[in-house]
């Protein structure tokens, strides 16, 4: 007894040496062993990182640099072929206006490519395991079966929308947000996943996105009409054979241009439209606020007035981006559990133990989740469920999409659909995740009316990882422990 | 007991997290639910409590408003490629700091007083307001 009391008093002065303002507990001496990390490395989404975060962009990029040579390579071959002889026959501004056209398009290009759509952060353990009480309150189920799709009602300017809980963020989705099943992420004010820019496009990169396309477009018929010039000029005087020879770039810049002014005139069109009437191109797809769906249905986000929604789509706030890529990974804030298949349960185990030891604080958990879960979890390791729907009779078939009432979070395609497969891949199949709401849809529509714009293709099936079942049982783990 | 010497912050247990919900009635602009949850009751005052999540409300609504002077930002930073970002802030990121002064105001005048915290939504991701509740041990309650 003695021993212990003489013990405490001196393990009271180490305490006492922790400044009042930080909130960290008893880690110090652990925090030093571990080197700062940034918040992008411990990003559970499927994004991609450069420049130690300053860049992110979606997993697959090979289209973009697709994007990128081609309007490197046309204008390119425009600038040193065409331009010349036009900027001596016509006008040297011809090149300037192209230079300036093609800057902006440039800029526009990697603005859109390389910023935050407007990611939502996923939630915190606390967070998750308060939706969690709530719902199974709301639901007066117990734990075990899965309750049917979990919705929240609210009614927006009159018009009654449904909120959708996403089982990968554990949140219930703001209006117009919506998960993204190639980046594993849930958007804010989602438009759509473009491979050719390499990264979503949501609220936040909207209006680069926009831009993009009408300077392209711009950039487009202004290089196609004057190529056109270029060789009907030439021709008059030297003849169109001795043009080709003379300057053979100019068939490969008109055969691009000709395709690519279709699908990109198009979709400015569109796009246009979409901003004109504040929609998304969701929306606009599903049909969520069309009035053949019923009399009383209009948009309730549109402002009234083309101009206004013109105003606020492009010239409104620019809203902060929510995940914070390059801040250091705080050891005493709750971090969202990363999607590391196996390592989660092994990281759910220990914190078990640390748990016991340590003060009951929630937040300790997430910090040895985030460090064991670092690096390997990133790839998927096809954890124990195989790649097939294991599930005979659970998932709808493709053909019967119910889609659809006014669930404006509903997507028809590429978003829910690898989203709605990976839930099947659950550990024996206790967790019947996928409701009619999430059931794969036909791959058949398109978001934009050209064909050769934007192939929103569902990029092969990402590896069925079971991530959140392990979510869930890791999750459900914590809750228990700080049940305190 | 034998964490006297410690500041309240890290002697005292969370009791437990209130979470304060969006409020999308008006649409997608940031505002939260003024609804007083039933965890603070005991706590504090429900005038006192809605006055803060009414001031938050207040200056989320004027980072976001649409204005002649986002208006001009948008143009400016427009024509300029958006490279003015470099050098300035946006009219978004500087309500923020407001927001993170008045928060800590608050934390200091009124909330750690009874034992509670308030946690900055834009650290979580501007879902919530995460309200955490700590233990009366150490105050002989």
């Amino acid at each position: 007894m003695l021993h212990l009391r003489v013990a405490e008093p001196m393990r009271e002065c180490e305490y006492s040496q922790i400044s009042t303002r930080s909130s960290t507990p008893m880690e110090t001496p652990y925090k030093k062993r571990i080197p700062k990390r940034r918040k992008w490395q411990a990003f559970p989404g499927r994004n991609k990182f450069y420049c130690n975060g300053r860049i992110m962009m979606a997993r697959q990029t090979g289209v973009f640099y697709l994007t990128l040579v081609l309007i490197l390579v046309t204008s390119g071959l425009f600038f040193a072929f065409d331009c010349p002889f036009l900027s001596m026959q016509i006008t040297p501004a011809i090149p300037v206006i192209g230079g300036v056209l093609f800057v902006f398009v440039l800029g526009t290009l990697f603005r859109t490519s390389f910023s935050d759509p407007g990611v939502l952060p996923r939630a915190t353990p606390d967070e998750a395991a308060d939706l969690e009480r709530q719902i199974d309150v709301a639901n007066g189920s117990s734990s075990g079966y899965r309750p049917p799709p979990r919705t929240r009602e609210v009614v927006i300017n009159g018009q009654t929308v449904k909120l959708k809980y996403c089982f990968t963020c554990k949140i219930f989705r703001p209006p117009r947000a919506s998960h993204c099943s190639l980046c594993d992420n849930c958007v804010e004010r989602f438009d759509h996943h473009c491979p050719w820019v390499g990264n979503c496009v949501g609220k936040r990169n909207y209006r680069f996105f926009y831009m993009f396309i009408l300077s392209l477009s711009f950039l487009t018929i202004f290089i196609f009409a004057f190529v056109i010039t270029h060789v009907i000029l030439r021709s008059h005087r030297y003849g169109f054979l001795n043009t080709l020879k003379d300057s053979p770039a100019s068939v490969l810049e008109v055969v691009v241009c000709f395709f690519s002014v279709w699908s990109i005139v198009g979709l400015s069109g569109f796009h246009t439209y979409l901003i004109s009437s504040n929609q998304t191109t969701n929306e606009d797809i599903k049909g969520s606020w069309s009035s053949k769906r019923g009399k009383g249905n209009y948009n309730p986000y549109s402002y009234g007035n083309i101009f206004t929604n013109c105003c606020a789509a492009l010239c409104g706030p620019l809203p902060p981006s929510l995940i914070d890529r390059r801040g250091f990974v705080q050891l005493d804030t709750p971090q969202p559990i990363t999607p590391t298949n196996g390592i989660t349960m092994y990281g759910s185990t220990q914190s078990q133990s640390h748990m016991a030891a340590a003060t009951p604080l929630l937040q300790s958990e997430p910090v040895i989740l985030t460090d064991e879960a670092f690096l390997p979890g990133r790839t998927s390791l096809g954890g124990p469920c195989s790649g097939a729907l294991p599930l005979g009779g659970h998932p709808t078939p493709p053909t019967s999409t119910p889609n659809l009432s006014c669930d404006n979070d509903m997507l028809p395609l590429r978003n829910e659909q690898s989203d709605g497969l990976r839930h099947h891949h659950t550990d024996g199949g206790h967790h019947h995740f996928l409701t009619p709401e999430e059931a794969p849809s036909p791959p058949g529509m398109l978001p934009c009316g050209s064909p050769l714009g934007h192939s929103h293709t569902i990029q092969g099936f990402y590896n069925p990882a079971s991530q959140d079942s392990l979510h869930e049982d890791s999750v459900r783990g914590l809750v228990k422990l700080s049940s305190v | 007991m034998t964490h006297s010497l410690q500041d309240m912050r890290q002697q005292a247990a969370i009791a437990a997290k209130v979470f304060i919900q969006r409020d999308y009635t008006n649409g997608t602009v940031c505002q939260f639910q003024t609804k007083f949850p039933s965890e603070l009751e005991t706590r504090i005052d429900k005038q006192q409590f809605e006055e803060t999540v009414r001031t938050l409300n207040n200056l989320y609504a004027e980072a976001e408003k649409l204005g002649g002077s986002s208006y001009l930002e948008g143009c400016l930073a427009c024509l300029t490629a958006y490279t003015i970002f470099l050098c300035m802030e946006t009219h978004y990121e500087k309500v923020l700091k407001k927001i993170a002064k008045f928060i800590q105001e608050q934390n200091d005048k009124i909330y750690a007083p009874r034992g509670l915290l308030l946690t900055d939504p834009i650290e979580r991701g501007l879902r919530v307001v995460e309200v955490t509740i700590f233990e009366d041990r150490s105050l002989g309650r």
